[in-house]
């Protein structure tokens, strides 16, 4: 007879208390073995007994533990990084840099990436892939063409197509004329004669000219905006096809016939955050933390990376962790003046007549008090 | 080839970085909150117009709960406080 039967009532008050996995791995294991009730009882309360201990406690300092925890293994990765150079097609920021792009919050990343996963029809093959890369990719005038002129007697720019460039782009002359086609206007003629775009204009400023020229060689012809490369690559685990592309647009991207929406991700924090939302943002946040410093043999435990995740995302935006952000948001003017800025911190506090509170740590340890951590968060009320 | 506009919603919801959500009703989230013992505004806040809180058409005061998919515990349940703007 297996245990679980005897101890049923039991377990079923246990699921709220356990986490799931802990809770399953709990059920199996009694499952499998022949015990009596007492025993079964015993296992319980030592499993209860060891998870309650590791729990953390109420007052615990986690901040610090976390700071310490990501701090000691960065110091490390700043001599290692450079043995990983110019190993990649792409240019990325790696290691230390990255890391603190992160933290930062930046606006935009030194190299913005999308990592693009495939459905189930694309992700097979290498040229099925290939197919949804096209589909990406933006591709402009400039690359589709043989030869430029410009044509100073008739004021007329002057386009040689390559169909070489034509056929590998999979982009028909009748899709190029559509595109062309909408840039006309403003004293600007199009005509097509075979593989030649004749552009006519009715400026006669040979300057102007120039600059039209330039400007229409950069037309988007197909492919998404902002996407300037895009790289096929095969997970080395699953078998698995897959695009990285330099530049991002998350929200053009996703909604391409082929990619599979649920995985395609961007390494651009704000971006996300305003395409998925906070808590997709959340989730980069810590697992970018988590990819930099697994990148350099690092083991850090991933419960630090969501701590500084939840710590930048709190408010429902992305901050960083600094001056313009979580250190600097605080409620406390002289935690904020321990900070950075000290005399700035304090003059703005007095202007604005702020007061202080003393709930938080900087502002107890300057005024010589209990911090409110561990045991130093007890108050006592007496009666009188 | 593009997929419609409004596909783009359902693709938040279903996006692997995103937890499931929905809105608690009024009499529970003040459960919660008392068994808590928080305050509204001390839970994480997510803003209004956060994509996520669109879809499930979250208006401000109301409280989400997510179920995030976790590492450590496979499924691990928070809240966040719907905020303005």
């Amino acid at each position: 007879m297996s245990a679980l039967r005897e101890v049923e009532p039991v377990l079923e008050r246990l699921r709220e208390v356990l986490p799931q996995s802990l809770y399953r791995e709990l059920v199996a294991k009694l499952s499998r073995e022949q015990m009596d009730r007492e025993k079964a009882l015993e296992v319980i309360y030592e499993t209860l007994k060891l998870y309650v201990k590791a729990l953390i406690d109420a007052g615990e300092a986690i901040g610090i533990v976390t700071a310490q925890s990501i701090g000691e293994p960065s110091t490390q990765m700043i001599l290692r990084s450079f043995h990983f150079a110019g190993l990649r097609e792409f240019s990325m920021a790696l290691g230390l840099p990255r890391m603190i792009e992160i933290v930062d919050a930046r606006r935009r990343p030194a190299t913005p990436l999308m990592y693009v996963y495939l459905d189930e029809e694309h992700s097979k093959s290498r040229e099925k892939a290939e197919e949804v890369a096209k589909r990406i990719q933006s591709v402009t005038l400039e690359t589709l063409a043989r030869s430029v002129d410009v044509d100073y007697l008739t004021f007329s720019i002057v386009v040689e197509l390559d169909p070489e460039q034509l056929r590998y782009r999979d982009i028909s002359p009748k899709h190029l004329e559509k595109v062309l086609a909408k840039v006309r206007g403003k004293g600007l003629e199009v005509e097509f004669d075979g593989n030649v775009v004749v552009f006519r204009l009715d400026t006669n400023d040979p300057v102007k000219l120039r600059k039209i020229r330039d400007k229409l060689l950069q037309t988007r012809i197909s492919g998404i905006k902002n996407v300037r490369k895009t790289v096929v690559r095969q997970d080395e685990r699953t078998g698995e096809w897959y695009i990285i592309t330099e530049g991002s647009n998350l929200e053009a991207v996703l909604q391409i016939e082929g990619v599979d929406p649920t995985r395609t991700y961007s390494n651009d924090l704000h971006e996300v955050a305003e395409v998925l939302g906070i808590e997709a943002a959340r989730t980069l946040i810590a697992n970018e933390l988590k990819r930099v410093l697994d990148e350099q043999g690092l083991d850090v435990d991933m419960r630090h990376m969501f701590l500084v995740a939840d710590a930048m995302t709190w408010t429902g935006r992305v901050r960083q962790i600094g001056r313009h952000g979580v250190a600097g948001k605080k409620e406390s003017p002289l935690a904020r003046a321990a900070f950075e800025v000290t005399v700035k911190n304090l003059v703005d506090a007095a202007t604005k007549g702020e007061s202080e509170v003393f709930k938080g740590v900087f502002e107890n340890i300057i005024a010589g008090r209990y911090i409110p951590v561990g045991t130093g968060m007890v108050r006592i009320l007496m009666e009188l | 080839m593009a997929k419609s506009r409004r596909e783009l919603s359902s693709l938040v919801l279903e996006h692997q970085y995103n937890p499931q959500v929905e809105v608690v009703p009024r009499e529970e989230a003040k459960k919660i909150l008392r068994s808590l013992r928080a305050k509204i505004w001390q839970i994480p806040w997510i803003r209004a117009s956060d994509p996520l809180a669109r879809v499930v058409g979250a208006r401000p005061g109301d409280l989400l709960r997510l179920r995030r998919r976790s590492p450590m515990a496979e499924v691990v349940e928070t809240y966040r406080f719907v905020v303005p703007a």
